[in-house]
């Protein structure tokens, strides 16, 4: 087994350290080891975007990132989005328009979404699609997951 | 569910040198990586049969993308990402922005590099295409120094190419197209984002007088290996674009592929959908 490295790295704004294999996903240190447990997995293959999050602000598969390369990085999971019990804009919009209905997707798309108004606060249909393409739904048919981001966008501009 | 940990081991150079020196050293030991998008998909299904790593991702020998008056230069480490925000890609290589922007999705472009795409070999992989495409070159370095290879020279069979065991893929570099040229791109997979291509086909022409002066055809996913359609190219060279020989390109550009049975298409959906969007090209083309 390869030498564990300690992990230095800031997660949702807070110091981290850890010992960790070095070839662990990011996936996994966040869920088991540092208890976020926000962040999903679904595919364990970059097919489906659960296991979406932000590294050095950009969305990444965490599935596929080997902890290795996130030594000294910045990461935001979803549980990084609220300011204490204060919802981000993005995530009450989720709330009043049933963007969620089982919930798995919802970190991943809150995260991919929450990066396409960073970079474009206010897009169009076809901006939000491809900003959102990475992330898979089976419950919602996507359409209230628009009206959401569109909601969110909007009281951005406002 | 936390994921597969072989007795593995990984070193992370901080400088060129210090990994090629490590290729040389012990050559073909070392597994080299860098977004890890390939890699940790066959890893995380216990698949992986390598166990030393090199992680190339802290190369910023590798990184960035220079221009110069004939040629922009992409680094091996150059991400998606990077290609579809740079505006001299899409000034000059507009099929190479498209091929990125179908490449997964987001999160992959932001991860996923030009150099890994290439000596990852899928015959299916969606750059390659292009670059072929554009008659790209890759500038290949070891201990032993720089050499450059013309890139629809370098894929000699199924995962197969043109790279020793102490070399890594330092820049793709693509001429930039001159005169009037003509660029299409298409890839056919089941949805826009997050596919893997059944069929995909990139062309560059250069029209001159209304004829085509130069053409260059790429194909994905229809052989083992992304290759020129050197037939199809050579059925409409010097052609009028108002005369296009479409069904005879149509027909030579059976010679070109060798499609497979697999889980996303058939042989013969693959011949026909290619031959199809051949078709399509050209008349586009004719319309240029």
């Amino acid at each position: 087994m390869a030498d564990r490295i300690t992990l230095t790295l800031k997660v949702n704004g807070e110091d981290r350290s850890l010992s960790v294999h070095p070839f662990a996903r990011l996936l996994d240190v966040l869920r088991e080891d540092l208890h976020l447990t926000g962040t999903k997995e679904g595919c364990g293959e970059g097919e489906c975007g659960a296991c979406t999050v932000l590294l050095n602000g950009q969305v990444v598969n965490s599935c596929l990132v080997p902890v290795v390369q996130v030594q000294g990085a910045e990461v935001i999971t979803v549980e990084g989005l609220a300011q204490g019990e204060n919802l981000s804009s993005l995530q009450a919009a989720f709330v009043t328009h049933n963007g969620a209905q089982c919930g798995f997707c919802t970190p991943g798309m809150l995260i991919a979404a929450t990066d396409l108004l960073n970079r474009c606060p206010n897009p169009t249909d076809g901006e939000i699609r491809d900003g959102l393409a990475g992330n898979l739904c089976r419950c919602t048919g996507y359409s209230k997951i628009l009206d959401a981001v569109h909601s969110a966008a909007d009281g951005v501009a406002r | 569910m936390r994921g597969y940990l072989p007795d593995c081991d990984i070193r992370v150079p901080d400088s060129l040198a210090a990994a090629l020196d490590l290729l040389a050293r012990e050559p073909g030991v070392w597994t080299p990586f860098a977004g890890g998008t390939d890699l940790m998909v066959v890893y995380n299904a216990g698949r992986l049969k390598a166990t030393r790593f090199l992680d190339l991702s802290r190369l910023s020998e590798l990184r960035g993308i220079q221009e110069d008056e004939t040629s922009l230069a992409f680094g091996s480490l150059t991400t998606y990402t990077e290609i579809r925000e740079c505006r001299a890609v899409h000034q000059h290589f507009p099929n190479l922005v498209k091929s990125a922007r179908v490449t997964g999705a987001l999160a992959i472009q932001n991860r996923g590099t030009l150099g890994g795409n290439i000596v990852n070999a899928s015959p299916a992989a969606d750059t390659p295409p292009s670059l072929l495409a554009y008659g790209a070159e890759l500038e290949l370095v070891s201990p032993r120094g720089l050499r450059r290879v013309a890139y629809d020279r370098f894929h000699l069979g199924y995962k197969r190419m043109d790279l020793a065991a102490d070399e890594l893929v330092a820049r793709i570099i693509l001429p930039k197209p001159t005169g009037r040229s003509f660029h299409y791109f298409r890839k056919v997979g089941t949805r826009q984002a997050q596919a893997i291509a059944k069929v995909s086909l990139a062309a560059h022409a250069r029209i001159e007088d209304g004829h085509l002066a130069a053409l260059w055809i790429g194909l994905g996913s229809v052989a083992p290996a992304p290759v020129r359609a050197r037939n199809a190219e050579a059925a409409l060279i010097g052609k009028p674009l108002a005369a296009l020989p479409i069904e005879a390109a149509r027909e030579a550009l059976l010679g070109d592929m060798s499609p497979i049975d697999d889980i996303r298409a058939s042989a013969h959906y693959r011949s026909v959908v290619t031959q199809n969007v051949l078709g399509h090209m050209l008349r586009d083309l004719a319309g240029a």
